[in-house]
């Protein structure tokens, strides 16, 4: 090789989100999603494949949704932020103000009833 | 690129609408992978980042030209407890991975430090990584078959731990073992003074 080439996977992924470089939101690798009820005429090829893997009736994490997609996560945060700005995912719930606490506690409630 | 097999997707419950993440941190080998296998509900998944050797951040795309470009894979596993999933990421555990951590921590909530007897001098630079980014921490000393062991307080010297820093053991493999070092962990998060502030 006479001179460093672009990384193959990075052109792709920058071709996937449509020159997208990042999220149009805040969004974690642990941020649930959940499908909403929307034509999907119009979306990219990768972004049906996002919505595809997704569920109305039960949420998925972007994490999982980049593990079932073979997508890298920052990929996904990308493709579903753009979908969310277009209804068609949603975060399973208004964002209801629980603090951090109540719900660690209930995580720790969980554990200690499975020893 | 593989494809997705709807049969194989493991939908959360409808009731579920919160997560929270924790790290499953340790140098490589100490038993992240099966750590997370024994407590998910779920068959471990992986996702993989491509990161770029220089800078080694999370790929911004617009820095794309100049840069290599290297893959860091990361397993995780989920659980949930009531309207709560917990997600468990193993830390890539190669040294010059550990820069990848920043997005990682990211929303953690905590971290359980995986540790193996037999390399207790390579847990330093996985406790530094996780105290530089300020998460609360457990260890979990993860007994190996073959492994020596010590007296907790001979490990808390050689890990220079704080008092107030958990210490426990556990069989990575084993899943209530594993889920009881988690509970110390979360025990321990639960009662930090500025969560009960």
């Amino acid at each position: 090789m006479s001179r460093p080439r672009r990384d193959p996977d990075l052109v792709r992924a920058y071709v996937m989100t449509g020159g997208a470089v990042r999220p149009s939101r805040e969004m974690g690798l642990v941020t649930l999603l959940v499908a909403q009820d929307a034509p999907v005429q119009g979306l990219a090829p990768e972004q049906r494949r996002v919505l595809g893997v997704c569920s109305r009736h039960g949420a998925l994490s972007v994490a999982e949704i980049a593990a079932h997609l073979d997508l890298p996560p920052s990929v996904v945060t990308i493709l579903a932020s753009a979908l969310m700005d277009s209804g068609h995912l949603a975060v399973p719930a208004p964002i209801a103000d629980v603090p951090e606490i109540d719900v660690l506690k209930e995580v720790l409630r969980g554990l200690r009833q499975l020893v | 690129m593989g494809s997705a097999n709807s049969s194989e997707v493991a939908y959360l419950p409808g009731t579920v609408t919160r997560s929270v993440k924790l790290l499953v941190a340790g140098h490589f080998g100490a038993g992240k992978t099966t750590f997370v296998g024994s407590v998910s509900e779920i068959r471990p998944l992986r996702t993989e980042e491509t990161i770029t050797e220089a800078s080694m951040g999370v790929d911004d795309l617009a820095g794309l030209p100049k840069k290599t470009s290297t893959t860091v894979a990361m397993d995780f596993g989920r659980r949930t407890f009531g309207g709560t999933a917990l997600y468990l990421f193993g830390t890539p555990g190669q040294h010059r991975f550990l820069p990848m951590w920043d997005e990682l921590a990211r929303g953690a909530a905590g971290a359980l430090v995986l540790v193996d007897t037999r390399r207790l001098d390579h847990s330093d630079e996985i406790l530094s990584a996780v105290e530089k980014r300020g998460l609360p921490y457990t260890v979990a000393v993860n007994e190996f078959d073959d492994g020596r062991r010590y007296p907790p307080e001979a490990i808390r010297e050689a890990l220079d731990l704080a008092p107030h820093t958990p210490l426990t053991v556990c069989d990575a493999r084993d899943q209530t073992s594993s889920i009881k070092a988690l509970i110390v962990l979360v025990e321990h998060l639960t009662s930090r003074p500025e969560m009960l502030a």
